[in-house]
């Protein structure tokens, strides 16, 4: 394999630098000792991350975000399992057009799913309430965990729930000592990205949360419609390392380009 | 043998009755909104009516609205391709473990609240405050700050630094399905570098530029956030208008239709391109 020339490594430069530049300006910016938008030059301050406690709003949104996202992630996984094994195993008439289905969330636009939500929740009681965010997020992050159970129940030999059956096995142990042990990288991995994508979702979730059910993402959203500050900076900046906390912990669980690459394929 | 036909729909009865009540009906409902009256002080009236449709394919302000999505989204696509078609090759032609750092390095922010992101851009370029506009101005580079919010260029650099990560994706994804031979041959054969790129490469990775374009136009054309921080009240796109239309004004109906639209609009350019895309590779990859 031939190597990059300087012009080549000059280009990878600036778009790296282009990629990073807003990531980083949000994290230096928190680090700010002024009341306002620049630079730490000379010295560094924690005194926005401080900040941060005298706004309860943000610290109780930061653990709803947290339940919302381990919770929805939770359910959405379970729901995948049987659909995955259903999906993987069998060839039955109205496959094609349940997997797109449930592939749904990733092709319509948020706003409208948000829209939907909102008339929907409104009409039967639910508008503003937990329990709508909670459905709300099954329903997003259902494509991502489904995505991985398929991709490890596909993978899965099944000689080897054949070879338990023959040794005397009931097919619910089976099940529970054979399949399910098998496919748990993938059910780990595939809630881990449903986590990430509930966590972050913005778009949608502004629709259906009302103040007291408002997610972290939707706090900064509202907040930073309203003024930009160094506050909002130093949150960004807990989010940023939380999220990149978790990228390499799933990077080197699961590794990110099969994480990232499998999405195309399947999600079209 | 019953029970064996009953299986596949029996283990898939939780995901059905879960979308059929949370995405089916709830999009039904929608389109049925559009259809409804609205009244500053009736409220919604739920009857039958092309009120809302008629407004939006007549009035000029919703065709303004929705060809400037559209070009924003087009704008992002081309913009993507310029920039992460390149990255992507020159990617895969690192050595490990640069490779793989850099690959984490672009993707990453894909998982990287979208908010945050755009807070950077706001940061960088935000009017007289903005940290490039305050050094640029101090070196006397430019005498006012450059036009960044509020402005078209605006959302379009921010969105598709928010979307680059789907076209390197898109198109490292077909760079992977390369063999390395094919580009040794025509080296051997006395192409040049550029030879090489234009004749043998792209012609190869065409398909990935062109889903990954797909998926950036459709994304792009969808997006709130961004837009909504970068634009404010001032520079609308479909998105943020739909999103004034239910949480501001209140007009549900006109609001419905705005995203009923744009989502039948994106469906139909998904599917053709798609389509089309499929067709003319169809004999060449299939």
């Amino acid at each position: 394999m031939s190597r990059n020339g300087p012009l080549a490594l000059a280009f990878h430069a600036l778009f790296v630098t282009f990629i990073l530049a807003p990531i980083l300006v949000v994290c230096f910016v928190a680090f700010t000792p002024e009341g306002y938008l620049s630079f730490p030059t000379d010295r560094w301050s924690l005194r926005w991350f401080h900040a941060i406690g005298r706004y309860p709003e943000f610290i109780s949104a930061f653990w709803r975000s947290l339940w919302l996202g381990a919770l929805s992630s939770a359910i959405a996984v379970a729901i995948s399992v049987p659909a995955a094994l259903a999906i993987a195993r069998y060839r039955f008439p109205g496959r094609e057009v349940m997997t797109t289905l449930f592939m749904s969330p990733l092709m319509i636009p948020h706003v409208v799913l948000g829209i939907a939500f909102l008339r929907f929740f409104t009409q039967i009681g639910l508008g503003g309430t937990f329990t709508g965010l909670v459905l709300a997020h099954i329903v997003i992050v259902l494509p991502f965990a489904l995505r991985l159970t398929l991709a490890s129940a596909v993978g899965l030999d099944r000689s080897i729930e054949h070879a338990a059956v023959s040794l005397g096995a009931s097919e619910w142990t089976v099940l529970k000592r054979i399949t399910l042990p098998l496919v748990l990288p993938g059910l780990v991995s595939g809630w881990a990205l449903a986590f990430i994508n509930s966590f972050d979702e913005v778009t949608m979730t502004v629709f259906i949360a009302a103040p007291g059910t408002e997610t972290l993402p939707v706090r900064m959203f509202l907040y930073i419609q309203d003024n930009i500050d160094p506050l909002v900076t130093s949150v960004s900046a807990c989010v940023i390392a939380i999220t990149v906390a978790a990228l390499v912990v799933l990077d080197r669980a699961y590794g990110l380009e099969r994480l990232l690459v499998g999405r195309n394929v399947h999600g079209r | 043998m019953r029970a064996m036909k009953a299986a596949p729909y029996l283990l898939s009865t939780p995901a059905l009755l879960l979308f059929g009540a949370i995405v089916v009906v709830p999009l039904a409902m929608t389109v049925a909104l559009s259809f409804h009256d609205w009244g500053q002080y009736k409220g919604i009236e739920p009857v039958s009516i092309l009120k809302n449709w008629h407004e939006v394919f007549t009035d000029s302000y919703f065709l303004e609205m929705f060809w400037r999505t559209f070009r924003i989204a087009l704008l992002v696509t081309l913009l993507t391709a310029v920039l992460g078609v390149p990255e992507a090759y020159i990617l895969n032609r690192m050595r490990s473990p640069w490779r793989g750092i850099f690959l984490l390095v672009i993707l990453g922010p894909l998982l990287i609240s979208v908010v945050a992101r755009t807070l950077g851009w706001a940061l960088l370029f935000g009017g007289s405050s903005g940290i490039v506009n305050k050094a640029l101005m101090s070196m006397g580079v430019i005498s006012s700050p450059l036009p960044f919010m509020f402005t078209e260029t605006g959302m379009v650099v921010a969105l598709a630094h928010v979307l680059m990560p789907y076209m390197v994706l898109a198109v490292w994804a077909a760079l992977q399905r390369l063999d390395p031979q094919i580009e040794n041959a025509a080296v051997a054969l006395g192409a040049g570098p550029f030879t090489v790129v234009r004749r043998i490469v792209l012609p190869q990775i065409m398909p990935g530029i062109l889903s990954g374009g797909v998926i950036v136009f459709a994304l792009a054309a969808s997006a709130f956030a961004t837009p909504a921080i970068i634009g404010g009240r001032r520079l609308k796109v479909a998105s943020t208008l739909a999103y004034d239309e239910f949480l501001n004004t209140l007009n549900w109906p006109l609001g419905a239709a705005v995203a009923v639209l744009l989502l039948l609009a994106l469906i139909a350019i998904v599917v053709a391109s798609s389509r089309l895309v499929e067709k003319r590779y169809a004999q060449v990859f299939g």
